[in-house]
């Protein structure tokens, strides 16, 4: 087959290595070192090769000793850095999880009679290529990489297929590699293993070195087992036990031929190559020493020896032994430095599998996904949730559909899917009791058939979530969650009755998926539901924050008479999988605008109900969003409780939620924007607060904001001064409840 | 090679049985701290003891990456007086740092990032910082080979933008504040382990090592993920929790990524560092930990996620992942001061995020072990705000925390 | 690792979910600490180099507590 390097074609054979097709064909050289630029050819013919770098198709950086000759093979030579450029496929690998009793790594002599001793279920890995074995599974062409704790073991298929091994025992083989000799201009092309050049057959022009062997203990590092030097074999070797993971054959030293006795070479030191992959010498040990170090990590640090992608595997023990010699100490005194995984070089893609793209992380989507996506809106991310953020309707701007969303559901009726709130069903004898010790409010003394809104804090006092309770029986409990908090919530809840009061007989589970919901709201809502349902609506049957069962467009549901937005709102549960019906229904009945995620937030901020995550930050307590009354007095404890008397948390001038008016009502102020009593002082310019949200508001006729400003309830009717990139926006703060604060418009359209 | 790094570097001198401070840790933290009294307060009277090799803990494992964008005044304060110095250092330590400032993204993936990010950078300019909003299309400007595209399953909504922040080389940071020190008389004493801290009446007076005791004046623990086993020989327990942070470098390749890039939500952070590898960071693992080595899985979802970002790195090859020690604390900031032991302090919970600080860390440490009080800068970080309860919660909502 | 749920058995620890230092139990009555107690129990937990005593939830299994006891220096699960 024809192959080409560095421009030239080459005839190659079935089943050679590029590097081994190179040197049949005469090609001794043809490779640069990286920082020195001098003359480099193959060295070896293994996975330790130092020189012998070429790019090949878009392999930006293969060894060419692993590089298996295919028909029409290109490769060029790399001079120690390769080029990343965009994949000109698409690199999307699998990977496999195996189990086994043992797993035996390299597959020479020791590696096939460990194997074939069986013990179980056996898997072979071998770097090379490898015969069967009757009853053992064999995996070929397949590089163990890393151990992990558990004895998990990575290996790469062919560079192709990611592997998870759990094997109750390990077996390494992995054997040894051979060192190179210390002389003068010991890295010219032609210079290669002794092995390699008898196994590339004794090529013309080349010259074999040996320096003994270096045991492959990178794997048993990995593992975390110990080292001892050997005189012997002039190396390190594997000491003492492991559990689950032991060493066989020339790893541990035994077989391998007596090293030739070491010494510091005559020569130009600075030509005497140590690390072919960092073009570090003898001479850079030297100035190692002389600088006062003393530890191997030192020097390899100092010379860069042993950082290649070789990680020391031919360099290691050649820079022990020099700095060893020039410090008059024994090597054995030096230590080694740590082998960490990969053993071989793996691709990001291997690694990365087939958790890309949409699979990164999972799209979450509700039953109505299908019908916003025909309505044409604009969503957005809220944890793996995807929820509309608006429904702009042909050529309209994102403010112009969020205008005019807020002004149907403040003067009309509007429908948004709320599917995406977490619901967490609590069921049991002592529920009540579980909530009333984790929500800062009370809860027990709801009625049935009745909700609340309810705050939860961690035990440092900060708000955590917040939500709506519904009671649907004496021990039965339905709770609501913010959209991206609801696993965080459970398992907070799990926490607490499993870990401190196990005795409280309650039991929860995630219902979030099962239900659909459909918030109607504005003033007109009761009028446009009431013929759909039989449930009766008036406001005298059906009072604020009571639940109903019934029919709603047909379909079995639950009714409840909340409001995030201060008109007059219910909210319509059904099974998830009706719910694309109900909303079809909902939007078959007409007058119902669609409102998304944006137009709920401008409804709830003029009502100054604060969205956890966005007014608050981790830092915020109940009574710094101004809602002490959330927070129950008559309870003994609650999580959190305790730290609302700490020094810094009943401080008088916290940071506390208030409205924000800019002075140019159309002037919208950044969310995010720093607010400053005096704008003119050099910095650090000292700071009240921020700015947590800010929008065009369509019932005030005006622009607004809510900010956590340092004892901002105490500043209401002060200016404050907002620096932005440009300019700088005089604003006043407010009363956060800037939209009906007297609530008459809860029960509907005021009279 | 070994081109760059000066002839020689510091001695190895056996310790003496007293000295006027005694510093535990010879991380850059420590080394710089003791530079800095030396070098400041003109106190030389001391010792590094380091129980391993200089350098060898997390000042060598980290990403490097520098900035001082931070969220709360507080932090913006110390980290940007850290990066002032930075902007000094190579000169005054006479070494080169390979400091270089080619600026740090960090990216906003969803609405909340953006106000986030935003609300960073309002108050970075204040404090003035040099910070600034880039939308998508001015990111895709700074940094070429990020995939901005709103196909992606969390496309980048913006950045914010530290032009000032860059990376440095991290051992001569280590090495060029060590030989400094050692050059003005700081004993740098290896392979000396604290076993035990000696408190008579309410003060600690001397530590027992593996080489023997040694009376100090004062004491300052700079251990990073081994403060508390230090801190508990002394009877103080720190609010602080050791955990893996892996990180990993690339293959070397020709340049392509001009600046720092950081992600929270997608969570991968990297620089190209000068001789060519990709420097990336990994998430937490979240176990307690001192094995100086985390779990795979971290590994594999790290990649992906830059793979989300940079389809060009689908052909890299990751040659060498590692571990360090992060002495994690409930507010994601430093502790910095004194203890209820008189003479001793602790300077540790510098988290994902210390080595940016270094020189701070050390300045403000020297300072406050030579006047017996919290430098300015250093008071915010007090072990008594974990009762009154004035954290300086740096890893909320809004905060990134490498 | 291998972290073994006592209901479900041992199983790769991507399934779980880590619960620090356990046998730390919640303040009978909170109120009666001193702000520095109060901060002991919010904030300070034991963080030894060896056994530790240690709480993990299956969270993407059984969602069960439980305590066993690891070597932070080896990462050895002790029982």
């Amino acid at each position: 087959m024809r192959f080409s390097f560095a421009g030239v074609e080459y005839e190659g054979r079935e089943g050679e290595t590029l590097a081994a097709a190179l040197v049949r064909n005469g090609v001794l050289g043809g490779f640069r070192s990286p920082y020195r630029d001098r003359p480099r050819g193959v060295f070896s013919d293994g996975e330790e090769e130092p020189n012998a770098l070429v790019r090949v198709g878009d392999e930006p950086l293969a060894r060419a000793t692993l590089v298996e000759l295919e028909e029409g093979l290109v490769a060029e030579p790399v001079a120690g850095k390769g080029r990343l450029e965009p994949p000109r496929r698409e690199r999307r690998y699998d990977s496999m999880h195996a189990h086994c009793d043992v797993l035996v790594v390299g597959a020479g002599p020791a590696g096939r009679a460990a194997a074939a001793a069986g013990g179980g279920d056996v898997i072979l890995a071998e770097l090379g290529r490898c015969a069967p074995l009757d009853g053992v599974r064999v995996l070929e062409r397949t590089a163990v990489v890393g151990l992990y704790d558990g004895n998990l073991a990575v290996a790469v298929e062919r560079g192709r297929r990611l592997w998870r091994i759990r094997a109750r025992r390990i077996v390494l083989a992995t054997g040894a590699v051979e060192r190179p000799t210390l002389f003068e201009d010991n890295d010219r092309p032609g210079v290669m293993l002794a092995g390699a050049f008898k196994r590339y057959g004794r090529p013309a022009g080349a010259t074999p070195v040996s320096g003994g062997f270096t045991p492959r203990v990178q794997l048993w590092r990995q593992a975390g087992g110990r080292l001892r030097w050997d005189d012997r074999v002039g190396a390190p070797v594997p000491d003492g036990e492991l559990r689950a993971v032991a060493c066989a054959g020339s790893v541990t030293g035994e077989g391998l031929p007596d090293a030739p006795p070491f010494a510091l070479p005559d020569g130009e030191e600075g030509r005497i190559f140590v690390d072919l992959e960092r073009d570090a010498t003898v001479a850079d040990v030297r100035r190692a020493v002389a600088a006062g170090l003393r530890s191997v990590e030192h020097v390899k640090r100092y010379t860069t020896i042993g950082t290649g992608p070789g990680q020391g595997r031919t360099s290691g023990v050649l820079a022990t032994r020099v700095a060893a010699e020039l410090l008059g100490v024994h090597p054995g005194e030096l230590g080694t430095t740590t082998a960490r995984p990969p053993y071989l070089p793996v691709p990001f893609a291997l690694l990365a599998g087939r958790n890309r793209g949409p699979l990164f992380d999972p799209v979450r989507v509700t039953p109505l996904h299908e019908r916003h996506v025909e309505l044409g809106a604009v969503f957005e991310d809220v944890g793996q949730w995807k929820r509309p953020r608006y429904y702009p309707r042909s050529g309209e701007e994102m403010d112009a559909a969020v205008l005019r969303e807020c002004a149907a559901v403040r003067e009309r009726v509007g429908m948004q899917d709320v599917s995406t709130l977490g619901k967490i069903d609590v069921q049991g004898p002592d529920a009540a009791e579980l909530l009333d010790r984790l929500y800062t409010n009370l809860i027990s003394t709801l009625p049935v058939g009745m909700c609340r809104y309810g705050v939860m804090c961690r035990a440092d006092g900060m708000v955590f979530d917040d939500g709506v309770v519904m009671r649907l029986g004496e021990g039965r409990f339905l709770c609501t969650t913010t959209t991206g908090n609801a696993a965080a919530v459970l398992a907070w809840m799990e926490e607490w009755l499993q870990t401190e009061w196990p005795e409280l007989r309650v039991w929860l589970a995630s219902v979030t998926e099962q239900w659909a919901a459909v918030a109607v709201a504005g003033p007109d809502a009761r009028e446009f539901l009431q013929p759909l349902t039989g449930v009766a609506l008036d406001a005298a049957s059906f009072p604020f924050m009571a639940i109903r069962e019934g029919e709603v467009v047909g379909i079995p549901a639950r009714v409840c008479r909340v409001s995030f937005s201060g008109e007059l709102a219910f909210e319509v549960w059904v099974d998830g999988r009706r719910g694309h019906e109900l909303w079809r229904a909902l939007e078959g009945a007409g007058g119902a605008t669609p409102y998304g995620t944006e137009a709920m937030h401008v409804l709830r901020a003029e009502k100054a109900y604060p969205i956890v995550g966005q007014d608050t930050d981790g830092t915020v307590t109940p009574q710094d969003l101004g809602m002490d009354w959330v927070v129950s007095k008559k309870k003994g404890h609650f999580v959190g409780k305790r730290s609302f008397d700490r020094p810094d948390t009943s401080r008088a001038d916290r940071k506390q939620l208030v409205a924000v008016l800019p002075a140019d009502p159309d002037e919208l102020l950044p969310e995010g924007a720093q607010l400053v009593a005096d704008p003119d002082v050099p910095p650090p310019v000292p700071m009240l607060g921020h700015v947590t949200s800010s929008y065009r508001s369509a019932a005030l006729g005006r622009t607004f904001a809510l900010a956590l400003v340092r004892g901002g309830r105490g500043r209401v009717g002060e200016t404050v001064h907002a620096p932005l990139e440009d300019r700088v926006v005089p604003a006043v703060l407010a009363e956060p409840v800037l939209y009906d604060p007297e609530g008459r418009r809860r029960d509907g359209r005021p009279a | 090679m070994s081109e760059g790094q000066p002839d020689f570097l510091w001695r190895s001198p056996e310790p003496r049985r007293a000295y006027e401070v005694v510093i535990v840790g010879a991380g850059g933290h420590g080394l710089a701290t003791a530079y800095y009294l030396a070098r400041e307060h003109g106190i030389t009277d001391v010792a590094v003891l380091e129980k391993g090799w200089l350098a060898g803990g997390n000042i060598t494992r980290n990403t490097t990456v520098i900035r001082s964008n931070y969220l709360w005044d507080e932090s913006a304060a110390i980290y940007e007086h850290a990066l002032q110095l930075w902007e000094g250092l190579a000169e005054e330590l006479d070494y080169d740092l390979l400091f270089d400032q080619r600026g740090v993204l960090n990216l906003a993936h969803t609405l909340q990032d953006v106000r986030d990010s935003r609300r960073r950078v309002y108050a970075n300019r204040l404090s003035g910082i040099d910070a600034e909003w880039l939308e998508p299309e001015q990111v895709a400007e700074v940094c070429p080979i990020l995939d901005v595209s709103p196909d992606v399953r969390y496309p980048v909504l913006g950045a914010t933008y530290q032009p000032r922040g860059g990376i440095a080389r991290h051992e001569n940071v280590a090495w060029g504040y060590a030989r400094a020190a050692d050059a003005l008389g700081v004993d740098l004493v290896q392979e000396c382990e604290v076993t035990g801290i000696e408190v008579e009446r309410g003060r600690a007076v001397a530590v027992r090592t593996t080489l023997g005791r040694i009376a100090a004046g004062t004491i300052g623990l700079v251990a990073a993920g081994h403060s508390t086993l230090l801190a508990d020989l002394a009877g103080v327990r720190l609010p602080l929790q050791s955990h893996p942070l892996q990180a990993l470098v690339s293959e070397l390749y020709e340049q392509v990524l001009p600046c720092v890039v950081m992600s929270n939500a997608v969570h991968v952070y990297v620089s190209q560092a000068h001789k060519g590898e990709l420097v990336m960071g990994a998430g937490i693992d979240a176990y307690n930990s001192y094995a100086q080595r985390g779990s795979f899985h971290v590994i594999e979802r790290q990649l992906a996620a830059a793979l989300e970002l940079f389809p060009l790195f689908a052909s890299a090859s990751v040659l060498r992942t590692w571990g360090g020690i992060v002495d994690v604390s409930p507010d994601a900031s430093p502790i910095l001061g004194p203890t209820p032991v008189d003479g001793l302090y602790v300077n540790c919970g510098w988290g994902t995020g210390g080595f940016k600080a270094t020189p701070a860390s050390g300045r403000t440490f020297a300072w406050t072990l030579a006047h017996g009080e919290p430098h300015a800068l250093a008071a915010p970080f007090s072990l008594d705000r974990f009762a009154t309860g004035a954290l300086v919660d740096e890893h909320g909502a809004a905060a990134v925390a490498h | 690792m291998l972290i073994p749920c006592p209901w479900c058995g041992e199983r790769d620890e991507l399934e779980f979910s880590y619960g620090g230092e356990a046998g730390v139990p919640y303040p009978a009555d909170p109120a009666a600490l001193t702000d520095g107690e109060w901060a002991a129990y919010l904030f300070v937990r034991a963080n030894p180099k060896g056994p530790f005593r240690e709480r993990w939830v299956h969270a993407h299994g059984c969602r069960r507590w439980f305590d066993l006891t690891r070597d932070t220096a080896t990462h050895e699960i002790l029982g």
